[in-house]
């Protein structure tokens, strides 16, 4: 039943105008930065900070406008002899694997064509931006199925992804000034693995091992764990954001009432 | 049969269902009605699995629905607001709904499509549909499942004309083999013209559920209309 849910929405969503735009704008970017960048190493970083604002904002956006979207469709289904657990599974990967597909191939297939001998380089930087589009979609889906109000919903999605994407890096800089005469490794590891967008942060950076643009929280991280540790610690962290999104979504959905 | 017992549904502190009890017996066409908000909506979809309801039980022959999902086999179900994935075709939806269907679709569906004259749609995508023809679509997709309940929401809603008097030759079929029909409904002539009973709900009591005919009898009214009228202004 799940992989009925899946292939239906992946036909409806592989068609949808947004989505293949979503993947050609990724594309157009990533090619203007590896043309106009001058190094290999500053075009990546430039394509990781645009991952990092865009792919957060646009997975949640759209993430919450699709549910909202979809609950005529959904009460259809759950009035077919459907589980709502199967239901919720198709939905969520239904929308997650063709907006981490256009991703993927809108960032890569520039940077595979650019230099193909940099490919392990590029495979953590596309690996980061799809752990981020399954979170985000799962946070999106959390949002949403808690709060029937669409506008409510959005607006939520959005402050979310504001206080991931742009006030959590400030706090962290100023609990570091404010406390700089204390140990501060330990609360600073503990606040990037719990920022999904830190971890993928970290993740790309300790990859491309430029110690000047590890930043405080990267050379923490390094320092603690060394470099393949730390991968491992990043990736887990952004791995457990999507399971406790998805989880605590799952939960969600299966008490709702429509 | 649907056995509903004292079923209660509160949305936060507001009881949009109070203690309702009822039995929609097999074969027969029932309408409900009631204003806005009275909790017909909540009542339909709390038999559909919808709806958590916070006590009472809801029995489909006999099976509590609570426990088991696999009385939504029984069950077809047309929307009010026929809102599908928009990049899919129309065959794609029904393909859909039939593999999920599956051992309980009715060999009627080529006469569906033609009765509903969609057979030159059925390639196009269904954002391209007029909302008239989405509801043609949603009517194939509940009709195509050899239910024993059908549930319809303002089901010629965006109809034309002639497609609403095929619907309803086609209610009145699904009666004639002994299945149950309900219909959420706020055009009266039409409730009188098709059902065999009305179940009226206001402010989550049911206060009218009799035999259309008797009811508007007893009201000495002329009409369904008249006769809810005076039953309420009597409250």
């Amino acid at each position: 039943m799940i992989k009925n849910i899946i292939t239906y929405q992946l036909k409806d969503l592989l068609r949808s105008k947004w989505i293949l735009f979503y993947g050609a704008f990724f594309y157009l970017i990533t090619e203007i930065l590896l043309q106009f960048s001058g190094n290999e190493s500053k075009s990546v970083i430039g394509i990781l900070n645009m991952c990092l604002i865009l792919v957060p904002v646009i997975s949640i956006i759209y993430g919450s406008i699709y549910v909202y979207n979809s609950r005529e469709f959904i009460e259809l289904m759950l009035t077919q002899p459907i589980k709502r657990f199967s239901l919720y599974v198709g939905l969520y990967f239904g929308l997650a694997i063709p907006m981490a597909l256009m991703f993927v191939l809108g960032v890569g297939i520039p940077l595979v064509i650019f230099n193909p001998s940099m490919f392990f380089l590029y495979f953590y930087l596309l690996i980061s931006g799809t752990l981020i589009t399954f979170s985000y979609i799962g946070i999106a889906f959390l949002i949403s199925f808690l709060l029937d109000d669409k506008a409510k919903g959005i607006g939520a999605c959005f402050l979310f992804w504001m206080l991931t994407a742009i006030f959590y890096d400030g706090l962290i800089m100023f609990l570091i000034w404010k406390f700089e005469e204390y140990p501060l490794e330990v609360p600073i590891i503990i606040s990037a693995i719990l920022n999904p967008i830190d971890s993928a942060r970290v993740m790309v950076m300790l990859k491309l091992d430029i110690a000047a643009l590890l930043g405080y929280t990267g050379a923490v991280f390094e320092k603690f764990f060394g470099t393949a540790m730390g991968l491992v610690i990043s990736i887990s962290s952004l791995l457990f954001y999507i399971i406790t999104s998805f989880y605590l979504g799952l939960k969600v959905f299966l008490r709702k009432d429509f | 049969m649907i056995t509903i017992n004292n079923l209660t549904k509160k949305f936060g502190r507001k009881r949009v269902l109070n203690n309702v009890s009822l039995e929609i017996p097999s074969g027969k066409i029932v309408a409900i009605a009631g204003p806005n908000g009275s909790g017909k909506t909540t009542l339909i979809k709390s038999i559909l699995g919808l709806v958590k309801f916070h006590t009472g039980t809801v029995l489909i022959n006999d099976v509590n629905i609570s426990e088991d999902i696999s009385y939504r086999n029984l069950i077809g179900y047309m929307p009010q607001i026929a809102k599908y994935p928009e990049n899919l075709t129309v065959n794609e939806i029904i393909s859909l709904i039939y593999k999920i269907r599956r051992p309980s679709v009715n060999s009627s569906l080529t006469d569906l499509i033609a009765k509903f004259n969609i057979g030159g749609y059925l390639d196009f995508q269904l954002k391209n549909l007029s909302g008239g023809t989405r509801q043609k679509v949603s009517a194939i997709l509940s009709f195509m499942v050899d239910s024993q309940i059908l549930i319809l929401d303002e089901p010629t809603t965006g109809l034309d004309p002639v497609s609403s008097a095929k619907l309803k030759e086609l209610i009145r079929e699904y009666k004639l083999l002994g299945k149950t029909v309900i219909i959420i409904s706020h055009i009266m002539s039409e409730v009188s013209e098709i059902a065999d009973e009305i179940i009226y709900i206001l402010d989550g009591d049911i206060l009218i559920h009799k035999n259309i005919e008797v009811f508007i009898k007893e009201n000495n009214s002329s009409n369904l209309e008249a006769a809810i009228n005076f039953a309420v202004s009597n409250n």
